[in-house]
Parts: C-alpha cells; structure tokens; sequence
C-alpha cells in the first residue's frame, strides 16, 4: 500500500495517510489527464488548479456566486424559520403530532426533483425559483427533527414548570426551548444538506445568472478545466459548509453535559 | 401517553387528515374554477384525474418506466457490489477506517449532483450517465453503512469465535456477516432510496428518456394537466418501489 514506503511513526498517523491517499488520487488524476484521456473531456490536477484564477475571471462568475451564495441564505433563513415554527406547531401536541406527522413524513419522502418543473413555471427561471426549491428540500428535515426533538421533552419538566407557575411563554423560553437546541442544530444541518440539493438541481436545471449558467457553458464550450475548477470549488463549499454545521451542532449538543 | 391510544382519538385524528386533504383539494378547485389562476401554472383537479386515469389505462408510461427501473437497477448494482466490497475492506482494520471513513463522509456530504455536467460530458445525454452519477451517489451510504456495520461488530463475539478455532471465512460467515447484516441492509435500503432519486433527477436536469424526462417534455409543452397527472404517477411509483424495498430489508433482517 501507499503506507509501506513511508517511515513507521507517519504511517502510524492515520491523518497523515488519509493526506497521502489524496495525494495519490491527485497523482491518477493528473496522469490521466495528462496522458490518458482526450483532453476535451477532462484537464489533468495541475491545469485545474493553475485555471482556477481564469474562471473567477470569467466575466459574471463572482457575481453568479455570489447569486448563488444568496439564494442559499434566503432559502435556508426561510426553512429554519418555518421549520421551526411548524416543527414546535406539531410536535408540542399529542393529536397534532399523530394527524400530520404521517402527512409531513409523505411530503419529506417524496421526490420533489419531479416537481421542479412546476416551480419553475410558477417562479420564473430567476433567483426566486431556485430559493423556493431549496426551501421545500430543506424545509421538511428540520421540521420533522424538531417536532421529534420535543416530543423528547420529559412530561414531568412541562408539569413542573407549569405547577410552579409559568406562563406559557414561560415553559416555551426555559423548558422547551434549551431542550430543542441540540435536535435543532442536527435539523439544520440537515435542512442545510438539503438546502444545498434543492438549489444546486434547480440551477442545474435552468440558469440565467447563477452558477448553474456557468456550468452549462463551461460543458458546452468544452472546457473541463474551468467546469472542474467550479465544481471542485463547489464541493470544496459544500464539505466547509458541513464541517461548519457539524461543529456547531457538537458543540451545542454538550450543553447538558 | 401515546400507548393508551383511545378509539376516539385515533377517529379524530383520521378525521382531521381527512379534512386537512379534502381542504387542500377544495382550495385546489376554487382557485381554477372560481378565482382564476391560469390554466398553465395549476390544472383543475378535475382535469389531472382524468389525465391521471388516462396514462395509466393506455400504458402509454411503460417505455419510459423501462428505461427509469433499467438506469435504476444498474446504478444500485453496480453501487451496492461496490459499496459492500469497498466497504468490508476498509472496516477490516481499524486503522484503515480511520483513514478512510473521512474522506468517504466529507464525499457524501457533497451534492453530488454538481457533477451532472461532467458526467454528460463523459458519458452522453442517454442512460449511461444516469447511471454512472446514480451509481456514484450510492456508493457512498452503502459504503459508510457496511463500515460502521462490520467495525461495531462486538469484539467478544470474534474473540470467542477464534478462541474457539473459527477462522477466515468461517469467522466471516459465522459471526462477521450475521452482526453486521442489519445495518449493511439498512445503507442498502439506503442507496436504492439514493439512487432512484438521483436518477429521476439527472432525469429531470439532462437526458432523452426515462420518467423524469417525460414530465419535463409534458412541461414544455404547455400540458399541465398531464404533467401533474405524470407526477403523481411517479410519485406513486417511487413510493411503492421505496415499500417493496423496506420490506424486502424486514425479511432480510429476519433472516
């Protein structure tokens, strides 16, 4: 393996290996390009990454970003907001709960790529349609985490609270919300997953000013290195954006520790 | 609480369903037939029923159904020998997984669908790219599943199986396979769910048949009723093969 040349006290590190075993699909990668595959289809490691200036040079790409960027905020400010309040809606209450937690579990469970004609029929081809789709993608996580996050309440902190005299506003503040944070921060994470799903398919879909345009151009004018440049800067996106969300939901999930 | 479940209650709750779904198709059929919203962005519920109940009696869906389940098949396939063979490697040192187990987890937490562009570049707008980019977004629930499924298994177990002389595929068949079986089916469950979504998207997004691509033709062409017609009837499909598959991995965890 990759390990066996390396000296004993690296190879022993599994952080270090994992770097090596990038390294070596950064190596394929590059021999393949450079050598192997028919340079209209596909651009070896280092040309990537030498092309990486040129399409943040490309005239609209920042601002097709930056489109981009924005459409995620609004959509996932928008699903967190809803969420939440759906979520505490149903899942504060045993009959609400069990009439549309069946319901909400059929809508999360459906393939909603199949509706996203519809949207964009109903939102134009602009911003507001991909901000609709990501809303719906990510929306239906973070209910469903946090109706099932108080539903975990003990009945005794509820009958408590409410023994020694809080208000309403009272047991939502200090009983139900501390306990929601944990499930909230898990729901967000996933809401953001699907936030990213929902407006990355829409702008895959149709495109005039956000990222998706650039990567039907950078595949049609047959120029892999910048549509590999975009892409690997996406993802890269992508795995902070969870690593991010991930810390945060460790960190909030200790308070009761 | 909820295991005293009352005969009035469950009634109640049915009844508020019910009148939740019969609202929202009451909303539905004012809004087309009494307060005007255009024929092109919602159907009357009326006219998606009769469209409904037309594609389904004239078959006219089957071609478009063969090629979907046939991209479906393939891809999960090809992912879940994969994922399964991939997986069992890594989680047969600890060390490996450690190495590993990252690197697949932050690839699974990328949409990747962003990749559509270059698969189509690769491998053409017909099935193959379909079934390239279904495969690669599989692989990686069964993979992450299989490992942690093989590495949790209880270390007792193996200890006592060797003790008592068990080894290589006797160890594998025996104690391994069996402990590790649930959760490997789940990720399984897992991928199928995975897979037919992204398939029917890279549908949707880029292709020239399939089930996906038929809504988005119907859409083009300004025939609102038969699409929505068309999503239900892919939504029906999806939610059925989805059932047969969790039901295939209760039997399976039976077994």
């Amino acid at each position: 393996m990759v390990t066996a040349t390396m000296p004993h006290r690296f190879a022993k590190n599994p952080f270090i290996v994992r770097l090596g075993v990038i390294a070596l699909v950064l190596v394929i990668w590059e021999v393949a390009g450079r050598w192997l595959v028919d340079p209209m289809f596909f651009a070896p490691a280092s040309r990537v990454g030498w092309d990486l200036a040129s399409v943040f040079k490309t005239d609209g790409v920042p601002g097709a970003m930056g489109i981009t960027l924005l459409e995620l905020v609004a959509a996932f400010a928008l699903a967190v907001t809803a969420g939440l309040s759906i979520g505490l809606a149903v899942g504060l209450h045993t009959f609400s709960r069990r009439a549309f937690m069946p319901i909400i579990l059929f809508l999360y469970g459906m393939p909603q790529v199949t509706i996203l004609p519809i949207f964009v029929l109903c939102f134009g081809i602009g911003p507001a349609c991909k901000i609709a789709f990501g809303f719906t993608h990510g929306v239906f996580p973070i209910i469903v985490t946090v109706a099932a996050g108080v539903q975990g309440i003990k009945p005794i902190l509820l009958v408590g609270a409410r023994a020694m005299g809080a208000s309403a506003w009272q047991e939502l503040r200090y009983v139900v919300f501390p306990h929601l944070v944990p499930s909230l921060f898990t729901g967000m994470r996933l809401g953001m997953t699907g936030v990213l799903l929902g407006v990355l398919l829409a702008e895959l879909y149709v495109s005039t000013a956000g990222i998706g345009f650039f990567t039907t151009q950078f595949t049609q004018n047959f120029q892999p290195s910048l549509l590999l440049g975009l892409i690997g800067t996406l993802a890269a996106m992508a795995i902070v954006l969870n690593a991010v969300m991930r810390r945060l939901e460790a960190r909030f999930a200790r308070w009761r520790d | 609480m909820r295991s005293a479940r009352k005969p009035a209650g469950r009634l109640g709750v049915l009844a508020t369903q019910a009148a939740f779904v019969a609202g929202i198709l009451a909303l539905w059929y004012l809004a087309t037939t009494r307060w005007g919203v255009s024929r092109i962005l919602l159907p009357s519920p009326v006219a998606v029923w009769n469209a409904l109940v037309n594609v389904v009696t004239s078959g006219e869906f089957l071609p478009d159904l063969r090629v979907t389940l046939f991209e479906v098949a393939v891809a999960f396939a090809i992912s879940a020998t994969c994922g399964v063979t991939i997986g069992y490697l890594v989680s047969r040192s600890g060390f490996r997984t450690r190495v590993y187990e990252p690197l697949f987890a932050a690839m699974y937490a990328v949409p990747l669908i962003l990749f559509l562009p270059l698969y189509v570049l690769w491998f053409g707008l017909g099935p193959a790219s379909k079934i390239a980019l279904g495969a690669t977004i599989s692989f990686f629930p069964v993979a992450l599943n299989t490992i942690t499924g093989f590495s949790h298994v209880d270390r007792t177990l193996v200890t006592a199986a060797r003790s008592m002389g068990a080894s290589g595929f006797a160890l594998f068949r025996f104690v391994l396979l069996p402990a590790a079986f649930p959760v490997i089916l789940a990720g399984m469950r897992l991928g199928f769910t995975v897979a037919l979504l992204s398939i029917i998207g890279t549908e949707v997004l880029a292709s020239l048949a399939g089930l996906g691509h038929h809504i988005v033709e119907l859409s083009e062409n300004m025939e609102p009723a038969r699409m929505f017609a068309y999503v239900a009837f892919v939504v029906a499909i999806a939610a059925v093969l989805n059932f047969a598959v969790s039901l295939l991995e209760a039997w399976g965890r039976r077994w």
